[in-house]
């Protein structure tokens, strides 16, 4: 009995930790614009002396 | 140079000559150039390579001092969010946010000023969030940045007033709450389940049920709580209040069990049923960010205006102006109030009001009213009423509309309503018969009456099927407000209709020549001459003369009446009827163009907007079916051609102005009708608040439209009977999963008389009922879906063009 116990304090707090994630994850608007973050990721952080340029530009 | 089209490398558009290149690339505009060469400093063009050609096309260059309200402290502190010493936050409604591109070049905005610090986009509400250091740059800096780049910010009066939209995501985390708790009673409750008789001790098991359902009980099923009880102090029955009290009765019965030890109780059951009603009500609930629905006319009226006084021009909040005060108004800005025109030429675009494309001309002395753009350069006008008390604005403003609509009870709830009756008298006949047999089993007979025979299959497959039917509504492009709307639209017995912008097209005008014919060399001469012209009714014209080039002599343009010149031998004229010598003017203000060749009237361009193309098709199908009415503020000139399109018993308003809408829609309501407007401008306003269902038309749904219960894509107009079929069926829907949901409350039932429902019972019995409503609904939906786009393919086949 006292096992049993024990597996019901874990399965609950393992399910109130995805309960917590899921209010967070409402809370922080994730759920609102599915469209910005899918895109963000893709954007590269080039350094600024990398940049694709046209250096044409430059010489006219 | 080639002869092939080419298309400007920031915008996409058609470039009609190929003479302004850089570094090999061709640009539609000098504005768009600017932006490359803007972007290239600053090397910033990873921008044209997320995406081909993204940018905005900048012909159209913005006013210089078009954002000098910006520097009004008055102002600034009414639009920011946050302001500390260094830094201020604001967000911007851009909509011109449209792509990948989009975001990319915002959220590295600095980069091309070092004032800004972050930005950070909501690609949904095409919003923009702009972090910047007010020391560095000022808040108009950052709307002229965002405008240089082809990013206007949207600012309009509505900003000033402060009434921004939340979302309310109370609804998910109750939701969210539910559902864990219904997943981990349900766990729970299986040693209780499966233990059989001599099993082991459970009491542990149901304490803890008892303790997870407190938060489903007092935080979860709030909502039920308190609708129904705002039912009740309405005295209106609506279908929360027997679930309400389900709820409540079923939550009593098992703390008791749990409390005397008498049983386990009905928790699996009570969750799972509020788990899944709410499922339901977020589904129903679907908003649309991108829309709104509530739009007054501070949506469209710009937030300050140039007021002159004593040769000085200061930027004056919109709500400030007082009557008697002169106003500057620039090239291409709204008239925010109505006044009389002082000085300048008055050329205004009402097409937003009244759905005209012709522009209005109008002379000194005249009444403007407010709500039109102006379009010939800048005009001082003297304000006769405020901005609130304004000719249309004031239509806004009456108390009436203001009011929430009395609406006519959803069926849902009479349906309800007989269901609570009839448990309620089936529960004390129960009562009554164990109290003559064995009263001790009243209590569980009654209680687990009350616990099966809640209405929530009901409610259930409302609420899914309506929000089954709002996804299939908006992938046909009609975006209802919310689902009583879908219901109000089903019922609809009567279709007004509003002729200009949406039967007609707001953008494209026909042009039609009365007179004597002209031979092809003429029209070219013609087509030269109002070349010459950038009047709307020139370019018009133009366009329907084809193209001519030959050069014009003696031109002479006079402002409000004409052009004229001589193109070969042929000395024209084109103009109003005084200037061409064509005597009376019988046709309405502003809409007919008189040619006077070599002395002589040949006739007239009259240029009227287009009707939208399957239109026939639509009133064939809806006369018999319908009644139709057509309110237009035109006169009627083109009565008989309504006349043959809606039928015989259709009936036709002419020179209608708003508030004769109004009044039209408020008889046939006191006659009983269900009426459904179809407008579009600002002067349907009053008319789609006050009908059953208005749905306003428009050609692009991220344009402005008036406050309406819908928003209808000019495009699928003519598919209106099948949406209101789609209505129908879901009314059918509603009702045929409600019957067989009540074979599992009759089963239930059959087990509670006899105070016999197990927990166990009640457990099988109600996820099953709920899971398969779900599905029923879901698959019933799916083929009214089908089915209407098998319509929508069908009329896209079809479509007819109105001939003449």
């Amino acid at each position: 009995m006292s096992v049993i116990i024990l597996l019901l304090g874990a399965s609950l707090t393992v399910g109130l930790t995805f309960l917590a994630a899921f209010i967070w994850s409402v809370r922080s608007g994730q759920f609102e614009d599915d469209y910005s973050p899918a895109h963000r990721i893709l954007f590269d952080d080039t350094p600024k002396d990398n940049t694709y340029t046209d250096t044409t530009l430059k010489q006219s | 140079m080639t002869a092939v089209v080419t298309a400007c490398y920031h915008c996409g558009e058609t470039c009609s000559n190929t003479d302004i290149t850089i570094n090999e690339k061709t640009f539609c505009c000098e504005g768009c150039k600017l932006v490359y060469e803007l972007l290239n400093g600053h090397q910033l063009c990873d921008y044209y390579r997320l995406n081909d050609r993204p940018g905005i096309p900048q012909r159209v260059p913005v006013r210089k001092d078009k954002f000098a309200f910006l520097e009004e402290e008055k102002i600034i502190q009414q639009l920011i969010q946050f302001r500390d010493e260094t830094r201020t936050h604001i967000t911007f409604y851009i909509p011109n946010i449209h792509c990948s591109s989009c975001l990319w070049l915002l959220e590295n905005l600095h980069r091309l000023h070092g004032g800004v610090q972050r930005v950070t986009v909501n690609f949904a509400r095409k919003e923009a969030q702009v972090v910047f250091l007010h020391e560095q740059l000022s808040l108009r800096g950052v709307v002229e940045l965002l405008t240089t780049i082809g990013y206007e910010p949207y600012i309009s009066l509505q900003d000033l007033q402060g009434n921004k939209k939340s979302i309310s995501r109370q609804l998910i985390y109750q939701l969210g709450v539910a559902g864990f708790c219904f997943g981990n009673i349900m766990l729970l409750s299986f040693p209780e389940y499966f233990s059989g008789d001599g099993g082991m001790d459970t009491g542990l098991f149901r304490w803890l049920n008892l303790a997870l359902s407190l938060p489903v009980f007092f935080y979860s099923a709030q909502v039920f709580f308190r609708s129904g009880w705002s039912g009740i102090r309405h005295g209106f029955l609506n279908i929360d209040v027997p679930i309400a009290l389900a709820i409540l009765v079923t939550f009593v019965r098992s703390v008791s069990d749990v409390l005397t030890d008498s049983g386990a109780g009905y928790f699996d059951s009570m969750t799972g049923i509020v788990f899944f009603m709410l499922a339901g009500r977020v589904l129903q609930e679907k908003t649309y960010q991108g829309l709104s629905f509530d739009r007054d006319y501070t949506a469209y009226f710009p937030i300050a205006v140039t007021v002159v006084s004593d040769e000085k021009e200061t930027q004056v909040a919109l709500p400030e102006i007082r009557s008697g005060q002169t106003l500057l108004i620039h090239h291409q800005e709204l008239i925010p109030a109505d006044g009389i025109l002082l000085k300048g030429e008055a050329l205004i675009d009402y097409s937003f009001v009244t759905g005209e494309a012709t522009p209005v001309r109008r002379t000194v002395g005249e009444i403007i009213y407010a709500g039109g753009y102006q379009l010939s350069g800048n005009i001082t006008l003297l304000t006769i009423k405020e901005v609130a008390q304004s000719y249309l604005t004031s239509l806004w403003n009456r108390r009436e509309l203001k009011e929430e609509k009395a609406k006519a009870p959803s069926f849902i709830h009479l349906l309800g309503r007989y269901f609570a009756w009839l448990v309620l008298s089936l529960a004390a006949i129960t009562a009554a018969w164990w109290a003559v047999h064995d009263p001790s089993r009243i209590w569980p007979a009654v209680t687990a009456i009350l616990i099966v025979a809640c209405p929530c299959g009901l409610l259930l497959a409302a609420s899914f099927t309506n929000g089954f039917i709002l996804r299939i509504l908006s992938g046909q492009r009609l975006y209802l407000r919310n689902a009583a709307a879908i219901e109000r639209l089903a019922d609809t017995d009567h279709i007004v209709f509003d002729k200009t912008g949406t039967l007609s097209s707001r953008n494209s005008a026909e042009v039609c020549f009365y007179g004597q014919p002209l031979s092809a060399a003429e029209r070219r001469d013609i087509a030269a001459l109002a070349a010459q012209s950038s009047h709307p009714l020139s370019k018009m014209v133009y366009a329907y003369c084809g193209t001519g080039t030959s050069p014009v002599q003696h031109f002479v343009s006079q402002p409000g009446k004409g052009i004229s010149g001589q193109v070969h031998n042929n000395l024209i004229r084109l103009g109003n009827a005084d200037f061409t010598g064509a005597g009376n003017d019988d046709s309405p203000d502003g809409s007919a163009v008189y040619l006077n060749m070599n002395g002589r009237v040949y006739g007239r361009f009259s240029v009227r907007n287009a009707y939208r193309k399957g239109i026939q098709g639509l009133f064939r199908r809806l006369r018999g079916r319908f009644a139709l009415s057509l309110l237009s503020g035109d006169n009627d000139r083109e009565a008989g051609a309504f006349r043959e399109l809606m039928g015989p018993s259709a009936t036709l308003r002419f020179e209608q102005m708003p508030q004769d809408k109004l009044d039209y829609i408020l008889q046939l309501q006191q006659q009983g009708q269900r009426v459904l407007m179809v407008g579009d401008g600002l002067n349907d306003a009053g008319a789609l608040l006050q009908s059953h269902t208005g749905i306003s038309v428009t050609e692009n749904s991220n344009n402005f439209t008036p406050a309406s219960d819908g928003i209808l894509e000019a495009a699928q107009l003519p598919l209106l009977p099948d949406l209101i079929q789609t209505c129908r069926n879901g009314k059918h829907i509603i009702l045929t999963s409600f019957i067989i949901s009540l074979i599992y409350n009759i089963t239930g039932l059959f087990f509670a008389v006899q105070g016999t429902l197990s927990p166990l019972v009640a457990a099988i019995l109600m996820p099953a009922s709920s899971i398969s409503i779900i599905l029923l609904t879901w698959g019933m939906s799916t083929a009214a879906g089908k089915r209407l786009q098998q319509k929508a393919s069908q009329t896209a086949d079809d479509k007819d063009q109105l001939p003449g």
